[in-house]
């Protein structure tokens, strides 16, 4: 500890070459919190999904409905534990654009036991229940529009007018959900599906799409499997898959953007750290002769070298955890495309791996100059000096 | 001697030194052909994406949705509302009745080709006259389906992603089996995604009954367009929303565009920002090099503005050299470059060519520019105020 001044010091010799490698980690790692959310919004917090849901799709496309009537026989069905329905509403508020965030007819009781990774208050929930045409607001859409509890919320129905030729939707705020940890959807707008089908012009007793419980994430193939084979050659022939593989099957949609957009944010995160690894090392192989001079006074080899290590673990931790608080910030403020992408988040996973990166890069740029200040012969360096 | 020619010759003796400090002024270049370059790229997928669903429609058509829909995907119009569209005033009418065509917009799952993953593809149910409405729709393969049979025609772009969208293939939806008969060309615009069929076999495999979800009409003239939306929608019958078929296509490209020109512009102005870092480093290191080379002009009677400029033009020119780098690897690497994927506003795939324009290489350049200017200002400043006294004495 009595070293730090020195350490101090040698990092102060030239200010401005220090502060600029600083700033430039810091920016590396502003870069890598980004990476780190657009890698996610991407992926859809396909992470996230649970392992025991199945979602039931009409076989054709997604955009197809299915019959209501084949709830019962999905429940009825051996290693269904639990389901339930929702269907895409479309609808705009205000001057958004249509799905700026998701408007989902529900069963609120079967929904939110389906989705236990909503957390909502209870006197909100039974308000929500109680109240038909009552909508319940994920977190983050309700702080984008200020709403609050008792809120009346006109929605322009794009798909669904309602039967009395009106294209206005109104539902009441009564709660707020939240998501258990960060990465859940906590954007969609869920109202009263018995409410929604009585009042729609078109489409009565269809939904969207089936979620399943399974009893065992084991038997979910199989369940998947009964599921298809009991509705084919029907009217609605179905497809089963795991909720992670249908979002995992999304995000592939998304395609080789996706890609292309992460693969050269990594190849710039890594360029950054390549340069500026050097000029750090650059900077104490300018010091040998000091380092000579060290060793004259009497330091030992190790402690040249840890000296040496300290300074660049010192700027790679400083820039590096400067620059993933800046990043988490800066994420955390919002995403830059507003509101284009609902999750959009740093995953503590990146932030892990970013500090062990930071580190890395500390160790493996002072290590090389490190070693050679070690293996210093006096008199050479002083010589050349 | 003037003070530009001062300038000029300072300059020049500063850059007949620069390959001496070649490893630094190189690393400079090289952050601003970082910067550049992937600011480039990324803002190519944008404009390429705007540029296809831009090649896409024309002011000279109208397009009929229902009120509300801000897509044809949520829309839904009945035979009965689709006559009286088409008999409405500034409609086009050839040889076969009104140009216009009754349309029913779908998505089927497809797998694509090189993952094998499920993807929305576009499946448009069309009336004859969808050709003339359509200018530019022209079969590079096979030969148009024939009304009435289960025939389906595909883009070139849906053919090039999706398996299985070859001529002469057969797909099955719902166990009614379609064969494909030909492919065909649309300049570039959306439709080379899509696949399309007649609409009169699509809506019962579809179990649509007799419904569209748009029609497309070409008008007497582009400026036949109020007459027509406005007959249309003070009549008390219909309840619909008329758009040009060019805003309607901008519009849908909206939403992608913003998240990726979002995107790309933050990575950029952060690679910018880092970059000017690096190229202040160079610049600094450069005239800390060369402080005798100007005490020593100094003091032979050269100004301070001169050697300002020198230090300026220097680190404009590098990051110009490096801007050109950068912005050309953009060009080559990504120009042209095919990709695929989920317009949000359609729910469905857009297969589309990334797009280096000239005014992107231009915005490219004048980044790099912007970048050279701000990394040399200071080292400029520094190098003008050197103490003659001190650095002649450093000899």
């Amino acid at each position: 500890m009595k070293f730090l001044p020195l350490i101090w010091k040698n990092m102060m010799r030239k200010k401005v070459r220090t502060l600029f490698t600083v700033l430039s980690i810091v920016i590396a790692f502003v870069l890598f919190g980004y990476l780190g959310a657009i890698r996610q919004a991407f992926s859809l917090g396909v992470d996230l999904t649970g392992a025991d849901r199945l979602l039931v799709i009409h076989r054709v496309s997604l955009i197809r409905p299915l019959p209501l009537s084949y709830l019962n026989r999905i429940r009825s069905m051996p290693g269904v534990v639990d389901v339930t329905h929702a269907t895409w509403f479309g609808g705009k508020y205000q001057d958004q654009f249509e799905g700026r965030f998701a408007i989902l007819p529900v069963e609120p009781e079967e929904f939110l036991r389906l989705y236990p990774e909503y957390v909502v208050a209870e006197d909100q929930k039974a308000a929500w229940i109680a109240n038909r045409t009552g909508v319940l607001v994920g977190r983050k859409t309700a702080d984008d529009f200020g709403w609050e509890i008792g809120d009346r919320v006109p929605i322009q129905g794009t798909i669904f007018h309602k039967a009395d030729g009106s294209t206005v939707w109104e539902f009441t705020v009564e709660g707020f959900y939240e998501g258990v940890q960060s990465g859940v959807d906590d954007t969609q707008f869920l109202l009263h599906w018995t409410y929604f089908n009585e009042a729609r012009d078109q489409g009565e007793d269809l939904i969207g799409w089936f979620i399943v419980r399974v009893d065992d994430p084991e038997n979910a193939k199989a369940v998947a499997d009964r599921i298809d084979a009991s509705f084919a050659n029907s009217a609605y022939e179905t497809k089963t898959s795991t909720e992670k593989a249908f979002m995992q099957g999304f995000a592939k949609q998304i395609g080789n953007i996706g890609k292309i957009l992460t693969s050269v944010l990594t190849a710039v995160f890594f360029t950054i750290l390549l340069v500026t690894g050097n000029t750090m090392a650059q900077s104490v192989r300018e010091r040998t002769s000091e380092l000579a001079v060290l060793k004259t006074l009497g330091f030992t080899d190790t402690r040249v070298l840890m000296l040496v290590l300290a300074e660049s673990f010192t700027m790679a931790a400083l820039g590096g955890g400067l620059g993933l608080v800046v990043g988490w910030l800066m994420v955390q403020a919002g995403d830059p495309t507003g509101g284009g992408l609902p999750i959009f988040f740093v995953p503590m996973r990146d932030l892990v791996l970013g500090a062990g990166l930071a580190l890395f890069l500390g160790f493996v740029s002072g290590l090389l100059p490190a070693v050679q200040a070690m293996r210093l012969r006096i008199v050479d360096a002083l010589r050349r000096a | 001697m003037g003070w530009l020619s001062q300038a000029a010759v300072v300059t020049l003796v500063f850059l007949r030194s620069a390959p001496q400090r070649a490893g630094s002024a190189i690393s400079a270049a090289f952050g601003v052909a970082g910067v550049v370059g992937v600011m480039v790229a990324v803002l190519s997928i944008a404009e390429g994406f705007r540029a296809t669903m831009a090649e896409t429609g024309s002011a000279g058509n109208a397009m009929v949705l229902r009120t509300g829909a801000d897509s044809e995907m949520s829309s839904s119009l009945d035979l009965e509302t689709t006559r009286i569209i088409m008999d409405a005033p500034g409609v086009a009418r050839g040889q076969g009745g009104p140009v216009a065509s009754a349309e029913m917009f779908v998505i089927v799952d497809l797998p694509f080709r090189s993952t094998g993953t499920e993807a929305n593809v576009p499946l448009r149910g069309v009336q004859p006259s969808a050709f003339d409405v359509r200018e530019g729709i022209e079969i590079v393969e096979g030969r148009r389906f024939e009304p009435g049979r289960n025939e389906l025609i595909a883009g070139m772009g849906a053919s090039r992603e999706f398996a299985g969208v070859e001529l002469g293939n057969r797909l099955r939806w719902d166990g009614v089996d379609w064969e494909i008969v030909g492919i065909f060309r649309a300049g570039g615009g959306l439709p080379e995604s899509e696949l399309w069929c007649d609409v009169k076999v699509l809506q019962p495999a579809y179990r649509r009954g007799a419904l569209f979800q748009s029609v497309y009409a070409q008008l007497e003239s582009p400026e036949r367009f109020d007459d027509f939306r406005d007959a249309l929608t003070s009549d008390p019958r219909l309840r619909v929303k008329v758009i040009r078929e060019n805003e309607y296509y901008a519009g849908q490209s909206e939403l992608l565009h913003a998240i990726i020109t979002g995107l790309g512009s933050l990575v950029a102005a952060l690679m910018g920002i880092g970059a000017v870092f690096g190229a202040v480093n160079t610049m600094y290191s450069a005239v800390a090099a060369r402080t005798r080379e100007i005490a020593t002009l100094r003091a032979l009677g050269f100004g301070g503005a001169p050697v300002v400029i020198s230090v300026m033009v220097e680190s404009l020119l590098l990051a110009l050299a490096g801007g050109l780098v950068g912005g050309l690897t953009a060009y080559f690497a990504f120009n042209g470059y095919q990709a695929s994927t989920l317009n949000w506003q359609s729910f469905s795939q857009v297969s589309f060519a990334f797009h280096v324009t000239p005014g992107l290489m231009m915005a490219g350049i004048a980044v790099s520019l912007v970048l050279g200017l701000i990394g040399g200002i200071f080292p400029a400043v520094r190098a003008a105020r050197i103490p003659v006294a001190t650095a002649l004495r450093q000899l």
